[in-house]
């Protein structure tokens, strides 16, 4: 329906402008429907995160709050605009438009419907990944420029932290190149097209696709700075991070930049190992396709909330060890079940096989990482 | 030259002279990664997809990204005091005239540029994918293998010795 939409509209202008209408009108659609979809999944984080701390949430504005972030976002742009008199003014000022822009590039990838994808490119994944590693630029160059301690300690953490984890996230991808054999992202939706008896061939219902799908999300939450990797925010320890110098508008594209870099890496998730836009089940192939695209980011996003609410923060050593000794192995023997995958006959033995290693892998690994760990109750000396 | 050519090459030039001139390093660094990306641009104007986005993955998000940690974690980041030319930048300017001026010579005088300039393939990302895994699979192997033995030994130099007393 969209689809014929944009072909009407660059219809009604003259022939000549047509290479300019077209990549507009997908812009302008982009960046209308996620900043729409931020505004959305703040005030349903916020309710949802009310829910499971037992508190309210934003009840005030419009019926439910639901016009919440409307006035959140006036009051951004009404706000002063504050720049610490140290501050490297022009850094300062440029940071955070460097976050934001790569987190919408890194949108018009993604294949949201049957035909819609702003740009199909041969090498889509490698563009998601190179202007998603820009967004490291940006953090530092946003703690850096603030000239506040707190700022450059949020900075290095998250810099440590999005260094750290980008190699188990573009890891767990490459099994799904390895399978598909194209890094197209059109072409990775088409790979999982089609039904047998009514279940659909996601990837995430392979051994290797389970196992990637959840590294994947789990580097892609530390990617995105959410909790429970929430460490270069830290309120309780570092205030607010790199962004503790920013003020009104500043600030929300910060958040903004946040939101819109989760979005585009669940989209990616979905694309890889949800089956992009295709119907979960084959009876159901009759609702549009960007209806089940955005239906799965929700679920996706509703998923990380609920984590969020959920789980305490970890420690830096914490984090980092996970990464390396954890993450980092986890994903190269998943290559390794993606390569037998592809190179046995279909069957049960094949299943059998990769599941065999992926989860006989976790338990070993699991367990020579906690062997030389005293881990008992603690035991608080006041506190009880 | 189009008008993309120019204004990507003015950038990229602009951008490397600032990273050489600026007073503070951390400026340089950042005037240095926008030079890599305006590197990238161009590479991915010539339609070489692969190269550019690898030099903006490899050397935006890991190089600029490694010189900025070097530099806040050796010294201060403050700006240095005095001039940023060396006494010696006339002596250097006149060696790199001089190199520049027998590359170019050279690339002139060469037989390749005489050469049409062949149509871009297709699906290039895809050939070099297969050509690393079948052809160049020693190479490839050999360069990892370095790497690793790099990496073993950085982490080796900066561990701590626990049997110090």
């Amino acid at each position: 329906m969209f689809v014929s939409l944009k072909a009407f509209l660059v219809g009604l202008m003259p022939g000549s402008w047509e290479w300019i209408v077209r990549p507009i009108i997908s812009v302008a659609a982009i960046i209308g429907t996620f900043a729409g979809l931020f505004a959305l999944t703040t005030v349903l984080e916020r309710k949802g995160l009310g829910r499971i701390q037992n508190r309210y949430g934003p009840n005030r504005v419009g019926p439910f709050g639901i016009l919440q972030p409307l006035a959140d976002g006036l009051k951004a742009m009404t706000k002063e605009d504050i720049v610490p008199r140290a501050a490297d003014k022009i850094v300062h000022f440029i940071a955070p438009f460097i976050l934001v822009v790569p987190a919408f590039l890194a949108l018009a990838v993604i294949p949201v419907g049957r035909n819609m994808a702003a740009i199909d490119i041969d090498a889509g994944v490698l563009f998601f990944f190179a202007v998603g590693a820009s967004t490291e630029m940006a953090v530092f160059m946003a703690g850096w420029s603030s000239r506040n301690k707190y700022s450059l300690l949020g900075a290095m953490r998250g810099i440590a932290q999005m260094v750290s984890y980008e190699v188990p996230l573009i890891l767990s991808t490459v099994s799904v190149i390895m399978i598909v054999g194209s890094l197209s992202l059109v072409t990775i939706v088409n790979a999982q097209a089609g039904y047998s008896w009514i279940l659909p061939h996601w990837f995430v219902l392979t051994p290797w696709g389970l196992a990637g799908f959840i590294l994947f999300m789990i580097a892609a939450t530390a990617e995105s700075n959410r909790s429970p990797f929430d460490l270069p925010e830290g309120e309780s320890e570092i205030i607010a991070g790199y962004y503790v110098e920013y003020s009104g508008f500043k600030f929300a594209l910060f958040f903004l930049g946040e939101y819109i870099g989760m979005f585009a890496v669940n989209g990616m998730a979905i694309t890889l190992f949800l089956g992009g836009w295709h119907a979960p089940l084959s009876f159901l192939t009759w609702i549009p396709s960007y209806v089940w695209f955005f239906g799965k980011l929700f679920c996706l996003v509703a998923l990380l909330i609920w984590v969020r609410g959920t789980l305490p923060r970890l420690r830096i050593d914490q984090l980092m060890n996970f990464a390396w000794k954890f993450m980092l192995p986890m994903a190269l023997m998943n290559i390794l079940a993606a390569a037998i995958w592809y190179f046995m006959p279909a069957g049960f033995v094949r299943w059998a096989i990769c599941l065999g290693l992926v989860i006989g892998f976790y338990y070993v690994l699991g367990h020579a990482l906690f062997a030389h760990k005293n881990l008992t109750k603690r035991v608080y000396r006041y506190a009880e | 030259m189009t008008a993309g050519f120019a204004i990507l090459a003015l950038l990229t030039v602009a951008s490397a002279v600032a990273a050489m001139t600026l007073r503070n390093l951390v400026h340089c660094a950042l005037a240095l990664a926008v030079a890599f990306a305006g590197l990238a641009a161009i590479y991915l104007q010539l339609s070489a997809q692969f190269v550019g986005f690898a030099q903006i993955l490899v050397y935006v998000g890991a190089v600029a990204i490694l010189i900025v940690f070097a530099i806040l974690l050796t010294r201060s980041g403050e700006p240095v005091a005095g001039s940023v030319f060396s006494g010696s930048w006339i002596a250097g300017v006149g060696i790199a005239a001089a190199v520049f001026a027998v590359l170019t010579a050279m690339i002139r005088s060469s037989r390749g540029l005489a050469r049409r300039i062949p149509e871009p393939p297709q699906a290039a990302v895809r050939d070099i994918g297969d050509q690393m895994m079948s052809q160049y699979v020693l190479p490839l192997e050999v360069v990892g293998l370095l790497l690793t033995a790099a990496l073993i030994g950085a982490v080796l130099i900066a561990m701590r010795e626990k049997d110090r007393p």
